[in-house]
């Protein structure tokens, strides 16, 4: 075992250069998995939604699912990908009790899409990614370890299968092998993930929750010394699941292989698993067993073609890319490139524009998200999409504000409520009695207690240091526990003691 | 795909490591019986590269079709009852297998 201890992360880059790649599972949309009619619903029951072709049962046929191969040609043309006029299916082959079948139908050396690239943007600077390949496969089923600690597969006693996800239509996207990104290579790891994400969903192709693994990225990271001419050993962080966790992975590998490199130790060709409570990763199967596929192709299926004509259809019909519209939103919200630059690293692109479209300004709703929602989606630990707040509930939110209803403090109360699962915002401020008061009797009479409870500091007011109202406002907020308009109980101050 | 032209005899270890990928137990007397017999299988084969295939375009399968698929709609899968009584063992609703790491040293 080599030195526990991390290298300092700006350390690591005055002797190492990283060389990151990733290989990223997408979960398609469809209603059905890829090769029989089984639904693909999330959260059913166990083992509800199998058949004699996703069970791998004797005598059973596949027949591929047409939405399937017409998302995957999408995202290889957003991808901006060549796309084959002619490919097959093959059988990876191998045991594991998630995949009934005893192989995985995938796609080996025909894959649907090839040679593409993304650009991604960070701290204003673009990094292309070259995509090597697009191909179809298949999900594997959900296993339960039984009898070890907190259900990991170590010193498990059993496990349990639940062939649900097994056979739901799988995309796997690869890159080529990303040299030249420096100190940014876990940021320009997140910012590809992030990227790839948007499309999916600007493509409509795939829910993309994360949390849910619907999108879930094997990250490889390898270190060479400064200068040398060959790329290091890498490693492969397998099943990384949210944005946070692709940055967090490829930081703490960099540190990790910089001690081993450090202390002059090999890095191990192997695949390794991310924690998320502790942001390190931990040695999984080693690949010296070498894998030994025997890919072949797949007799039961014939293979697709996709005619000219068909995928020019189909890219005549893609939707605005997410790099276009941002270019087109920036224009439109009036905001320059690096504060659109903020919006995609938090994530909130979508979210603002789906603030926006339920009807709050612009303004507004990027200050929600990325003031008060990104502090909580920080706080938690979370991707800000994975909060429990919805855009039509934040331009909901917007609106109370703007109405006088509320105030922003009373708002971040409300917020509590609506992440809390108490209903739309309109419904928290009624449950819970967050309402700005009006002129009413009670703030009246919070108004005059301020008054006479502080003789000193009204006198003051009255002599002409118009700048001691605001520990009179202070006064009226405390006794109304916020609730009261700030610029309202000024303006009845003022009222009081300089008419 | 990587097409291996014959090899015309099998070694003891490649029907090991093939017994092993295919999760078989062979014993020392099987290997040599599998390694004579499968090399002649693979002799039996090979004759297929004496043919003449120039003017042949490569087949992938029996009938020349392609992109059969089906619409993307969802049928009813089997009730879980039936699915699970097929199962070596159940539990909790999930099909129940045996411990899959083994523990190391």
């Amino acid at each position: 075992m080599s030195s526990d201890t991390l290298v300092d992360f700006d350390e690591v880059l005055t002797r190492y250069e990283p060389v990151i790649g990733l290989e990223t599972h997408v979960e398609l949309g469809t209603a059905s998995k890829m090769f029989c009619g089984c639904s693909t619903t999330f959260g059913a029951e166990p083992n509800t939604q199998t058949c004699p072709v996703c069970l791998g049962l004797p005598g059973s046929l596949p027949v591929a699912n047409a939405a399937a191969i017409e998302a995957t040609i999408r995202i290889g043309l957003a991808l901006g990908c060549r796309i084959a006029t002619w490919c097959r299916f093959a059988r990876k082959n191998y045991f594991y009790p998630d995949i009934p079948k005893g192989f995985q139908t995938s796609q080996y050396d025909e894959p649907l899409c090839t040679a593409g690239h993304l650009d991604v943007e960070v701290d204003g600077e673009t990094y292309r990614v070259e995509i090597e390949r697009v191909h179809l496969e298949e999900d594997t089923g959900k296993n339960l370890h039984v009898g070890g600690a907190t259900g990991r597969i170590h010193g498990a006693d059993h496990s349990l299968v639940d062939y649900n996800r097994a056979g739901i239509p799988l995309v796997e996207i690869v890159t080529r092998p990303i040299p030249g990104t420096g100190a940014k290579a876990p940021e320009v790891a997140k910012a590809y993930v992030t990227e790839l994400r948007e499309i999916l969903l600007a493509l409509g192709v795939s829910e993309v929750r994360m949390e849910q693994g619907n999108l879930r990225s094997d990250v490889n990271t390898s270190l060479s010394p400064i200068g040398s001419l060959e790329w290091g050993i890498r490693t492969e962080t397998k099943n990384v699941n949210s944005l946070r966790s692709v940055e967090r992975s490829v930081r703490y590998e960099m540190r990790r292989q910089a001690a081993v490199l450090d202390a002059g130790e090999r890095i191990l060709q192997e695949t390794r698993h991310f924690h998320e409570d502790t942001g390190s990763t931990s040695p999984g199967r080693s690949k010296e067993e070498a894998t030994d596929y025997r890919y072949f192709p797949e007799p039961d299926l014939v293979p697709i073609a996709p005619d000219e004509e068909w995928v020019e259809k189909l890219a005549a019909a893609l939707p605005e890319l997410p790099a276009a519209r941002r270019a087109r939103l920036s224009e439109e919200w009036g905001i320059s490139p690096t504060e659109m630059a903020w919006l995609v690293n938090a994530g909130a692109v979508g979210l603002v524009s789906e603030t926006v479209a339920a009807g709050a300004p612009p303004a507004d709703a990027r200050k929600w998200w990325l003031g008060e929602l990104a502090r909580r989606a920080n706080d938690a630990g979370v991707d800000l999409a994975a909060l429990a707040v919805t855009p039509q509930q934040v331009a909901e939110l917007v609106g109370l504000v703007a109405a006088g209803t509320i105030n922003d403090q009373l708002a971040r109360q409300v917020l509590d409520g609506v992440l809390a699962g108490e209903g739309d915002p309109a419904a928290v401020v009624e449950s819970r009695g967050l309402a700005v008061m009006g002129e009413s009797d009670e703030l009246v009479a919070a108004v005059d207690a301020a008054i006479e409870g502080n003789p000193d500091v009204a006198e003051k007011v009255r002599g002409g240091k118009v700048q001691a109202v605001g520990a009179l406002v202070g006064a009226v907020m405390k006794t109304t526990r916020g609730k009261a308009d700030a610029a309202t109980v000024k303006r009845m101050l003022e009222e009081r003691l300089l008419a | 795909m990587e097409f291996r032209p014959s090899m015309t005899t099998l070694s003891r270890n490649d029907v090991a490591h093939l017994a092993r990928l295919a999760r078989l137990a062979v014993t020392d007397e099987e290997l040599d019986l599998y390694a004579g017999q499968l090399s002649a299988v693979l002799d039996a084969v090979a004759q297929v590269q004496k043919a003449s295939v120039e003017d042949v375009p490569p087949t992938t399968h029996a009938v020349p079709m392609t992109n059969v698929v089906r619409p993307d709609v969802a049928r009813p899968s089997l009730p879980r009852d039936v699915v699970l009584a097929g199962a070596p063992a159940a539990e909790d609703d999930r099909f129940r297998v045996p411990r899959i790491l083994q523990e190391e040293a």
